[in-house]
C-alpha cells in the first residue's frame, strides 16, 4: 500500500516536469545563493584565522609599547637577560614590485614552539634563513605574484596569502626599519623571574587572543554579504513554496482518492514528508554544485575588495569544505521544511470527505490581509523605534531587516488599496473586470510580489550607496588629487637634480614626505606638507578651523583623516599622540576613502625635525594641465627610466577600478536576487493560471477572445510589477540611507551623503516590467492556445 | 669532554661542506681558521670566544651529594657556532648560541635549552673580566687580579621546572688535552683545540620541583674549539670525565666509524694536574649493557681499560634515562665507576639512532 502510495504520489512530478523543475531551481537557487555567500565568508576566515595564527598570535601573549612605537632591540636582549623568555617580531607591509606584502620579521632562535611559522628543520634551513638577507618564506599563491628578483623566496604551503616570513634582519632591511613590533611570550616562564614592571617598565601585556583584527575590521562586509546571501535565499523560498503549494493543491483529488482507499492520514503526511526530503537533498545538491560556482566566480572579487578596503589578504581560490557542503544541505532542507510546512499541516488536517477540486491554496480572506497589515505596521515601528535609538552594526542591521519585512508584509494592503484607487477610474466594464480580477489575483500573487519588493529594493538601495559613494568618491579624487604630476625619484641626488630641472618649468614643486609609523595603537602613515595654495584650496576637510592651514603651515597642529578620527575618537582640539614622545593637536579631520589605514598630515618642517634622515625623494608638480604630459614627457627624457612619474589621470583612473572592483560583488548579487523574484512571479503565475481557468472561463464565454485574455494578463503582471516597483522606491531610499549613515561608517568608517539618481530608478522600474513581462508570457502564450474544450469544461466539471 | 653533541648540531645548523680539503694551512674552504699543532694557549685571551673557528664550547658537568644524602648531576653548557667566520655588532652578525642546561637525580633528568645570535648581548662571552651567558643563564668570574680567571666561577641557570646557582673553586691547574692543546679526533687528522678544568670543588642549591637543596661536590669544564673536528664517517662518539677518588682524572673518548672501527683518544691528569695523553687504541671502550632510552637502544653501562695504568672499571648511570631531549638530542649523566678504581664522572653518548 505505501509503495503504490508512493509511486502514485511521485507520478506527479513525472506528469508535471516543469514543477519539478521550478522546485529544483528555486531550491538550488535558494541554496545555492546562501551556499556560495557563506563559502566566501569562511574562506576569508580562514585566511584571516591563518593569518592570525600564523606566529601563534591566537595562543601567545604579546608585549607591546604603551605608546604604539617600536620597541628597541635592547629592550627585548634586556628582558632576555632578566629571565624573560620572550621572542621579538617585525612586523609592516611592504611594496615589491607592486605586489603588496605583510611580512612578518621573526628571531626562530627564541620563537616559541607555537610560532613556528615555518619548517626550518631541513639541513641548513636555518643556517639560510639567518644568513640570507634576501630570503622569505611564502605561499605558492604569494610566490606566483612576487617578482623572484630582490628576493630569495621559499615556498610554505601553510603561510597565509601576502604574508613573507623572514628573519628579523632581513625583515628589517626589506622594511626599512629597526625595531619590533611586538613580543612574544612563551606559555612558561622560568623559575621566578622579576615582575614585568621592573623588567621592562614601558612594556604592557596583551592576553593571547582568539579573535583577530583582520575579523572584526571585515566582520561587516562579511555580514553584509550574510545579509545579501539570507535574502536571496528568502527569494528562493518563495520559489519552493510556491511549487510545493502547486503540487499539493494540484494532487488534493489523488489525496481524497488514497485516504479513500485506506491509507492512513498519517502515512499520507509521512510519505509527501519523505518526498519532501528526497526533493530537498536533490535540490540541495544542485545548489551546492551552484553555491561552488558562484562562490569560485565572485571569490576573486571579493579577495580584491578586501585587499583593497581593508588590507585583509585573503585567498583568491576557493576549497572544497565539506563544513559548508553540509550546512548547504541543512539548508536546503530547513529551507524546504519551511515552504512547505503549511501545506503539510493543512493536508494532516484535511478531512477525508473533503471536497477534491482544488482551492486558492492561498486566498487570503480580508481578514488575514489586514492581520498581515497590522503585523507589517508593527514591523515598521520597530524599525523606527531601532534606528532612532539602536546602535552599532547590529543594530543597523536589525532595522534593515525589520523594514524589508515589515515593508513586503505590508505590500499586500497597499497593493488592494492601489487597486481599488485604479478601479474608481475604470469606465468600461471590462476595466472594472480587469481591476477587480486584478485584486483577486494579489493574494495568490503575493509572495512572488514580495520577492519582488524586497528584490527591487535591495538594487535600488545598494545602487543608490554605491552611485553616491562614487559620486563623492571622485569628487574627492578631484580634490584630493590637485597636482597635475608626481614624480619620485630613486636616489636624494637625483631628487636634487630633479628639483632644479624643475624649478623653471613648473609652477610649484611641492615635496611630499611620509613615515610610516604607530598611532593610536594601529600602523597609520605621517605626511609632511608644506603650505601652499595646492593644500588650502582643495584639501578635502570635514572639519577644519579658519586658521586650520595656518596652524599646519607653522608646524603647529595635526591633520587627521577620517578612519583615524572616527576609530580613535580623535576631534578638533584633541591630541594625537605620535611616535617618539611626540604629540600634536588636531586642527583639521579630512576624507580619506579606500584607504584602510590612520593618517595624519604635519607641516613638513615638523617632520623633518623629528625623521632628519627621512629621503626627500617624492614630489608632486603643479603645472597647467595642458602642459602635465609634455612636462612628464621631458622629465622622463631627462632622467630615464629610474624616475617615476604618474600623472594625475592614471591615478584616478587606478583608484575608481579599485573602487568598480570592490562594488562588483553587490552589485552581481543584487542582479542575481531580481533575477529570481522573476523566476517566483513565473512559478507563482503557473500556480495561478490553472486555477484561474474559473475565473477566465465565464468572461471567454461573454465574448472576449483567448488572445485578449492573455494580453490582459501580461498587462497585468506589468501593471502589478510598476505599483510593487512604486513602493519599492522609498523603500530602497531608505535602505540606502540605512547604508550609507549607519553600516558604512561601522564597515569602512567612513560616512557618505545620499544622492538620488532618479533616471537609475526608472531603468530598474522597466527592468522589473520586464522581468514580469517575461515571466508572464510562458502563462499567458498558453492561455493563448488553451483549448476552448478546457475552458468550457470549467462549466461542466463537477466542482 | 669534548667533541660534543654540539658538533652534529651545530654541522647541521651551519649547513657546511664539512670534511672538505683545505685551502690554505690554517683556513678550511670557507675561510674558517683550522687548529695547528704547536700552537701555544694564550690565557686570558683564549678563555673568550674565538668567531673565526666554525664550533666552540663551555662545557661544565658536576657530580654532586645533597645535604639529603642522593647523587645529582648537573651540566651546563654553552655553544658556539658561526655560519660565516666574522663576528661584529648587530642582527646579522653570523653567530649563533645555544646554551643547554641539565640536572639529574636518580629518579628525573630535566632539561632546558637556550638559542640566540651574537652581536645583540643576549648571549656571548666577555674576557675580562670573564664571563659566559645567555639569557639569565651566567657563568662568571669572581677572581681578584692575577689568578687564573677560571679559577673562581659563579655558575647559574633555570628554566621551568629547575634552577641552580653554585659557586665553583679551582684547586688545581688547568690542563691541557691532546698534544699541548692540540686534540686529534680522527686517522685523517680532524682535530680541535682543547683544554680542561677539572679540579672544581663545588657548593650552592639546586631549586627543584620538591623545593631547593644544599649539594657539594666535583666539576669539570671543558674548552674546546674548532672547524673541522670529525671526519665524515664518524656517527657518534661516548665520551667520560672521571674523578677518581685519589683526586686522578681521567678524560676518555671513542669515537665510532662507520665500519664499526672505534677511534679512541684519553688523557691520564695527576692530582697535580700533569696531563698524559695517549692516542688511538691505549684506552678500550667496551658497552656492557643497554637501555631503551627515547625509543633507542643506548649503552648506559661501560667497561674502561687503560692498561697502561692500571685501569679496569666498570661504569654505572645515575639516571639511564639522562636524555637531552634537546633540538639534537643526545645521552649525558652523571656515573659511578668502580673496579680496579673507584670514583664518579659525567658520561656523553651520542649518534645513538
Amino acid at each position: 500500500m505505501i509503495r503504490a502510495a508512493l509511486s502514485a504520489l511521485l507520478s506527479h512530478w513525472w506528469r508535471h516536469k516543469v514543477q519539478l523543475a521550478a522546485l529544483m531551481i528555486g531550491l538550488a537557487l535558494a541554496t545555492g545563493l546562501w551556499t556560495g555567500v557563506q563559502a566566501i565568508n569562511q574562506e576569508a576566515r580562514s585566511s584571516y584565522d591563518a593569518a592570525a595564527s600564523v606566529l601563534g598570535q591566537d595562543q601567545l601573549d604579546r608585549l607591546l609599547r604603551a605608546d604604539g612605537a617600536l620597541i628597541a632591540p635592547q629592550a627585548f636582549v634586556d628582558l632576555r637577560r632578566a629571565g624573560w623568555l620572550v621572542s621579538p617580531v617585525v612586523e609592516d607591509e611592504v611594496r615589491i614590485g607592486g605586489v603588496r606584502l605583510r611580512v612578518l620579521g621573526i628571531d626562530p632562535l627564541t620563537a616559541p614552539p607555537a610560532a613556528a611559522a615555518v619548517d626550518l628543520t631541513g639541513d641548513g634551513d636555518l643556517a639560510a634563513f639567518i644568513g640570507d638577507d634576501r630570503l622569505v618564506f611564502v605561499s605558492p599563491e604569494t610566490a606566483g605574484r612576487l617578482p623572484s628578483d630582490p628576493l630569495t623566496v621559499r615556498l610554505s604551503d601553510d603561510l597565509p596569502p601576502g604574508v613573507a616570513i623572514a628573519d628579523i634582519s632581513t625583515a628589517w632591511s626589506l622594511l626599512e626599519m629597526e625595531g619590533f613590533s611586538h613580543l612574544l611570550v612563551w606559555p612558561e616562564q622560568p623559575y621566578g623571574v622579576p615582575p614585568l614592571e621592573d623588567a621592562a617598565p614601558d612594556l604592557v601585556r596583551i592576553a593571547a587572543d582568539g579573535a583577530n583584527d583582520v575579523g572584526r575590521l571585515t566582520g561587516s562586509f562579511h555580514l553584509n554579504l550574510t545579509a545579501f546571501g539570507l535574502l536571496s535565499f528568502v527569494v528562493g523560498l518563495f520559489i519552493v513554496h510556491a511549487a510545493v503549494g502547486l503540487a499539493f493543491e494540484q494532487r488534493r483529488p489523488m489525496f481524497r482518492t488514497l485516504r479513500a482507499l485506506g491509507l492512513p492520514a498519517r502515512h499520507l503526511v509521512g510519505l509527501l514528508g519523505g518526498e519532501m526530503l528526497i526533493l530537498a537533498f536533490m535540490g540541495g545538491a544542485l545548489g551546492i554544485v551552484v553555491g561552488y560556482f558562484v562562490a569560485a566566480i565572485l571569490l576573486p572579487d571579493v579577495a580584491a575588495t578586501l585587499r583593497g578596503l581593508y588590507g585583509a589578504e585573503v585567498s583568491g581560490t576557493l576549497r572544497l569544505d565539506p563544513g559548508w557542503i553540509l550546512a548547504g544541505f541543512a539548508i536546503a532542507l530547513v529551507g524546504t521544511a519551511v515552504a512547505s510546512a503549511q501545506s503539510l499541516w493543512r493536508l494532516a488536517r484535511l478531512p477525508v470527505l473533503a471536497p477534491a477540486q482544488p482551492r486558492a491554496w492561498s486566498m487570503a480572506t480580508s481578514r488575514s490581509l489586514a492581520l498581515q497589515a497590522g503585523l507589517g505596521s508593527a514591523l515598521l515601528l520597530v524599525a523606527g523605534v531601532l534606528a532612532v535609538f539602536g546602535h552599532g552594526l547590529l543594530s543597523g542591521f536589525a532595522v534593515l531587516a525589520t523594514l524589508l519585512l515589515g515593508a513586503a508584509l505590508l505590500l499586500p494592503a497597499v497593493l488592494m488599496a492601489l487597486l481599488r484607487l485604479g478601479a474608481s477610474f475604470a469606465r468600461t466594464p471590462l476595466a472594472e473586470w480587469v481591476w477587480a480580477d486584478t485584486r483577486q489575483q494579489v493574494p495568490g500573487l503575493s509572495l512572488a510580489l514580495m520577492a519582488l519588493l524586497l528584490a527591487l529594493a535591495a538594487s535600488i538601495g545598494v545602487g543608490t550607496m554605491v552611485s553616491s559613494f562614487r559620486l563623492t568618491f571622485t569628487d574627492w579624487l578631484d580634490q584630493r588629487l590637485a597636482s597635475e604630476l608626481y614624480v619620485t625619484a630613486s636616489t636624494e641626488e637625483e631628487a636634487e637634480r630633479l628639483r632644479s630641472f624643475l624649478q623653471p618649468l613648473a609652477h610649484a614643486v611641492l615635496p611630499i614626505r611620509s613615515v610610516e609609523a604607530r598611532v593610536a595603537g594601529a600602523p597609520a602613515e605621517i605626511y609632511g606638507i608644506v603650505d601652499h595654495a595646492t593644500y588650502r584650496d582643495h584639501w578635502p576637510l570635514l572639519q577644519g578651523r579658519d586658521d586650520t592651514w595656518d596652524r599646519i603651515a607653522a608646524s603647529d597642529g595635526a591633520l587627521i583623516n577620517e578612519q583615524l578620527h572616527r576609530r580613535a575618537g580623535l576631534s578638533i582640539g584633541d591630541v594625537v599622540t605620535l611616535p617618539n614622545g611626540w604629540s600634536e593637536t588636531v586642527v583639521g579631520v579630512y576624507s580619506d576613502y579606500g584607504n584602510p589605514t590612520g593618517q595624519v598630515i604635519v607641516g613638513l618642517d615638523a617632520l623633518a625635525d623629528r625623521y632628519p634622515d627621512l629621503a626627500r625623494l617624492r614630489h608632486a608638480v603643479r603645472i597647467a594641465p595642458e602642459d602635465a604630459p609634455a612636462l612628464a614627457d621631458r622629465i622622463r627624457d631627462e632622467f630615464g627610466f629610474t624616475m617615476r612619474v604618474i600623472n594625475q589621470d592614471e591615478v584616478k583612473r587606478l583608484s575608481l577600478d579599485v573602487f568598480e572592483r570592490t562594488f562588483l560583488v553587490t552589485g552581481a548579487l543584487t542582479v542575481l536576487t531580481l533575477g529570481v523574484a522573476a523566476f517566483a512571479i513565473l512559478t507563482s503565475l503557473l500556480t495561478l493560471a490553472a486555477m484561474r481557468l474559473p475565473q477566465l472561463a465565464p468572461v471567454w464565454a461573454l465574448g472576449l477572445t483567448r488572445r485578449r485574455l492573455a494580453w490582459i494578463e501580461l498587462a497585468r503582471a506589468v501593471l502589478l510589477a510598476l505599483l510593487t516597483w512604486l513602493v519599492a522606491v522609498p523603500l530602497g531610499l531608505l535602505l540606502a540611507w540605512l547604508l550609507l549613515a549607519i553600516v558604512n561608517v561601522e564597515a569602512f568608517g567612513w560616512r557618505l551623503p545620499l544622492f538620488v539618481f532618479p533616471l537609475d530608478w526608472l531603468a530598474l522600474a522597466l527592468w522589473a516590467m520586464l522581468a514580469a513581462a517575461l515571466a508572464a508570457a510562458w502563462p499567458a502564450w498558453r492561455l493563448a492556445r488553451i483549448p476552448p474544450a478546457r475552458l468550457l469544461q470549467v462549466f461542466a466539471h463537477e466542482r | 669532554m669534548s667533541v660534543r653533541a654540539a658538533l652534529v648540531a651545530f654541522l647541521l645548523l651551519v649547513n657546511s661542506a664539512h670534511g672538505q680539503g683545505f685551502a690554505d694551512l690554517g683556513r678550511d674552504a670557507e675561510g674558517f681558521a683550522v687548529p695547528v699543532p704547536g700552537t701555544a694557549f694564550d690565557f686570558p685571551r683564549d678563555h673568550g670566544a674565538h668567531p673565526e673557528y666554525r664550533i666552540e664550547w663551555w662545557y661544565l658537568t658536576a657530580t654532586l651529594t645533597g645535604a639529603d644524602g642522593r647523587d645529582y648531576g648537573l651540566q651546563w653548557t654553552l655553544f658556539r657556532s658561526a655560519l660565516r667566520p666574522e663576528s661584529g655588532e648587530g642582527w646579522d652578525t653570523p653567530q649563533i648560541w645555544m646554551g643547554h642546561a641539565g640536572l639529574t637525580t636518580s629518579d628525573a633528568h630535566f632539561v632546558a635549552e637556550r638559542l640566540s645570535r651574537g652581536g645583540i648581548g643576549q648571549a656571548g662571552v666577555t674576557i675580562d673580566p670573564f664571563a659566559a651567558w645567555i639569557d639569565d643563564w651566567r657563568m662568571e668570574s669572581q677572581v681578584e687580579e692575577g689568578a687564573d680567571a677560571l679559577s673562581d666561577l659563579t655558575l647559574t641557570a633555570r628554566s621551568q621546572d629547575f634552577a641552580y646557582d653554585l659557586t665553583l673553586t679551582a684547586t688545581g691547574p688547568i690542563v691541557p688535552q691532546g698534544d699541548n692543546g692540540y686534540s686529534v679526533k680522527s686517522d685523517s687528522g680532524q682535530a680541535s683545540y682543547y683544554y680542561s678544568q677539572p679540579f672544581y670543588e663545588v657548593a650552592g642549591v639546586l631549586d627543584l620541583p620538591g623545593g631547593p637543596i644544599d649539594v657539594t661536590g666535583q666539576a669539570w669544564l671543558d674548552r674546546e674549539w674548532s672547524s673541522q673536528p670529525l671526519d665524515a664517517d664518524q656517527t657518534g662518539w661516548d665520551w667520560f670525565s672521571l674523578h677518581f677518588d685519589d683526586g686522578a682524572k681521567l678524560m676518555g673518548f671513542g669515537l665510532r666509524e662507520a665500519d664499526g672501527d672505534v677511534y679512541t683518544s684519553a688523557t691520564w691528569i695527576e692530582p697535580d694536574g700533569t696531563p698524559t695523553p695517549y692516542g688511538d687504541g691505549a684506552l678500550e671502550l667496551t658497552p656492557l649493557a643497554t637501555e631503551e632510552v627515547a625509543g633507542r637502544e643506548v649503552p648506559v653501562e661501560w667497561r674502561l681499560e687503560l692498561p697502561d695504568r692500571g685501569i679496569d672499571i666498570e661504569t654505572r648511570p645515575l639516571n639511564p634515562q639522562s636524555w637531552m631531549d634537546t633540538l639534537f638530542p643526545y645521552w649525558e649523566g652523571p656515573i659511578r665507576f668502580s673496579g680496579s678504581h673507584e670514583g664518579r664522572g659525567y658520561l656523553e653518548m651520542t649518534g645513538y639512532q
